[in-house]
């Protein structure tokens, strides 16, 4: 891929002594009646671009345009106007899009950020429709490879899932991406896509057993990642009494307390249990008595001792927490 | 291309000004220029606290951007002549925050603006160059700032907008197709800066924003694309301006948006992401929409942007001791803006433009 790269810059022949250009006159950047400072362009981006402008505005749609597109685009893929042209020029030749595959790829390995590219690459994958899958899930498991978090080969990806298919093995995708890092909340959102949205998989309550556990095992793993504690939530979207009423909820925030290590969004959780009226044993206040530095704030409320003491475990968000405690509904004990 | 930059509107930064500036040699008008940090001193309390030297450097700030479009040999400038439109939006923007728009030769760059403008009514990154919604606001925005609006035929820019509605509520970008909710905000805030908000379905588009909330209460860029603050920005702004706030989860989003603070005092735009002063827009505009920026400790925010400025040369950049740009010196500034820090200008979270420019559109002054 990179050998590819660098042939268009060692062994650039200027376009102005390549014979099958002799015939254009190229065409230069129209900077206003009276530019202030004239734009001294890189020598050989100027010159390319000159010759794209002078075949874009003459609509050229052959194959040494399409070719002259992949000049420009190796040297600035963030130009939307070529890409634009780009496929105007594969559709009136009809071009092979399996090749177009490949050569999205090859500037994608460089450039995996660039609206661009991904905009591009859905409009072939969706012109060679099923046939891609594989392609594509292969194209942005690569990507993940070196940033498992980005978030153009996330969308990409979903959109292929469901407009394509190929839900297959994705759960266990999401697994093992989770395996390489549990802190990955992109991997922790495609968990919840797969569950939400599979055609495969029945469903988010006929999942609930299984992910609860799994979210619960990942969260005493690393109390202090946020994602799974989100994540577990979202499991009893529309059914708050189900999720107040779980052992399994209450028993890791009580679990994590009693480490007393990495506890914030234990508190937090077992906040919100409380305020939906949860019931908490004598273990839960024992365990957050046990936190309290001074015995003397705790509170006869457990609900009230929780937010002062996240209010001071948490001093960065201190005024949200002092809201929550403002804002408890009357009956929480 | 630097960490969490793509979910800019834009499609990439780093742009370049090298038109926009007029015949005065830039640097020159640094001695005309009001000492900003001195009425920042006299004029508030809420900086109280910091260091000496913590503070912002507004004349720099200055001179950096009428500076850009002298790096003629930054290859990066040259590269980004098709967003151009894009960078003279953030530059502009930010010199009115700064209360020096007035430098600038306004009629160059409206003259300039215009001729970006497709026939289909729709607006490029530069001359010649293919429309897509994001230039197009941004030639809106830009054109607003200078209270010339009125040069646009109304008509034929609205309509270009409505015609990217889709089926769904949805909006693509531009002729090709692709759908984000970036392009919902874009479409919905230029309709309104034109007046024009009643010529597309809004309940639809409304309802398509919605679709794409999270368990966590923020958005992604379509239904289940993981929560970015980034696009929580564009969908809490675009319900804003609908008038549809009460669609969103307040407390939680809320919540979520203020765990995106760091130690260091900086925000994120993702769970375990670095922070980023581009977020000091993204995060705060949206906690400033639905009423809850309280809940993040601001003082440790501020002192993070300030951190982040060049104090020789101007300019901010994403984190501190890296190289500024135009996009992180705006998105530095509106944050400070939207923090009240003295002697700027306050901004509108929801159109991202100087409260007295909105005003002036709403209300005629």
């Amino acid at each position: 891929m990179d050998s590819d790269e660098e042939e268009v810059e060692v062994q650039r022949v200027p376009l102005s002594l390549r014979p099958e250009w002799s015939d254009v006159t190229p065409v230069s950047q129209n900077d206003g009646p009276n530019p202030v400072v004239p734009i001294a362009y890189k020598e050989e981006f100027s010159e390319t671009m000159d010759y794209f402008r002078a075949v874009f505005l003459a609509d050229e749609r052959s194959i040494r345009s399409l070719h002259l597109t992949s000049e420009v685009i190796f040297l600035n893929p963030g130009n939307y106007t070529v890409w634009q042209f780009r496929r105007v020029i594969l559709e009136a030749l009809n071009a092979d899009l399996q090749d177009e595959l490949d050569f999205v790829e090859q500037v994608a390995s460089d450039n995996s950020k660039n609206y661009q590219i991904w905009h591009h690459r859905r409009w072939v994958a969706e012109k060679l429709g099923p046939d891609a899958v594989s392609k594509e899930l292969m194209f942005t498991k690569k990507i993940f490879l070196l940033d498992a978090k980005n978030y153009h080969a996330w969308s990409h990806r979903q959109w292929v899932l469901q407009e394509l298919g190929g839900w297959e093995n994705e759960l266990d995708y999401c697994q093992q991406l989770l395996e390489d890092d549990i802190f990955n909340n992109s991997a922790w959102n495609q968990r919840y896509f797969v569950v939400t949205r599979s055609p495969l998989l029945g469903g988010l309550e006929a999942m609930r057993d299984s992910e609860v556990r799994y979210a619960v095992d990942a969260i005493i793993s690393r109390p202090e990642n946020e994602s799974p504690w989100r994540y577990l939530r979202g499991l009893y979207k529309d059914d708050t009494q189900s999720w107040v009423n779980d052992p399994q909820v209450s028993s890791v925030c009580l679990k994590v307390l009693n480490s007393k290590s990495n506890f914030v969004f234990a508190l937090s959780m077992l906040l919100d249990l409380l305020c939906h009226g949860f019931q908490p044993s004598k273990e839960f206040k024992d365990a957050v008595d046990a936190l309290v530095p001074d015995p003397e704030s705790s509170d006869s409320e457990l609900a009230k001792t929780v937010c002062s003491l996240l209010e001071q475990v948490d001093p960065m968000r201190a005024n949200y927490w002092k809201w929550r405690k403002r804002s408890l509904p009357a009956k929480t004990v | 291309m630097k960490e969490d930059l793509y979910l800019s509107l834009q499609p990439d930064t780093l742009p370049s000004f090298r038109h926009l500036i007029g015949s005065s040699e830039p640097l020159s008008t640094a001695g005309a220029l009001t000492p900003l940090r001195s009425e920042a001193n006299s004029s508030s309390d809420f900086i109280n606290g910091y260091r000496m030297g913590e503070e912002l450097e507004a004349e720099k700030h200055v001179n950096y951007i009428l500076s850009v479009e002298k790096k003629k040999d930054d290859f990066e400038s040259v590269v980004m002549e098709h967003i151009r439109i894009n960078g003279a939006y953030w530059g502009l923007t930010t010199l009115d925050l700064l209360g020096k728009i007035g430098v600038v030769d306004s009629e160059e760059v409206v003259s300039w603006i215009l001729k970006c403008q497709h026939e289909s009514g729709g607006f490029g990154g530069n001359i010649g160059h293919d429309p897509h919604v994001l230039y197009t606001l941004s030639a809106i925005q830009i054109l607003a700032l200078f209270d010339k609006i009125n040069v646009l035929d109304i008509d034929k820019v609205s309509n270009y907008i409505v015609g990217l509605q889709n089926e769904d509520g949805s909006f693509s970008g531009d002729m090709w197709g692709e759908v984000d909710t970036r392009f919902s905000y874009i479409a919905i805030c230029s309709l309104a800066l034109l007046h024009c908000l009643d010529k597309i379905n809004v309940e639809k588009a409304v309802k398509y924003i919605v679709s794409c909330k999270n368990l966590d209460g923020g958005f992604g860029c379509t239904p289940g694309a993981e929560s970015h603050a980034g696009q929580i920005f564009c969908c809490v702004a675009a319900l804003a301006i609908t008038g549809s706030l009460h669609q969103i989860d307040k407390d939680l989003l809320g919540w979520w948006l203020c765990e995106r603070q760091v130690k260091s005092g900086g925000l994120n735009g993702r769970p375990e992401k670095l922070p980023d002063v581009c977020y000091s827009w993204w995060v705060l505009s949206s906690l400033t929409m639905i009423d809850r920026v309280h809940w993040i400790d601001k003082e440790k925010l501020v002192k993070y942007i300030l951190d982040c400025q060049d104090k020789e040369k101007g300019g901010i950049s994403d984190r501190p001791d890296d190289a500024v740009d135009v996009f992180h010196t705006y998105f530095g500034v509106a944050g400070l803006s939207l923090l009240e820090y003295p002697g700027l200008k306050a901004i509108d979270p929801a159109y991202a433009l100087p409260v007295d420019v909105v005003n002036r559109i709403f209300f005629g002054r």
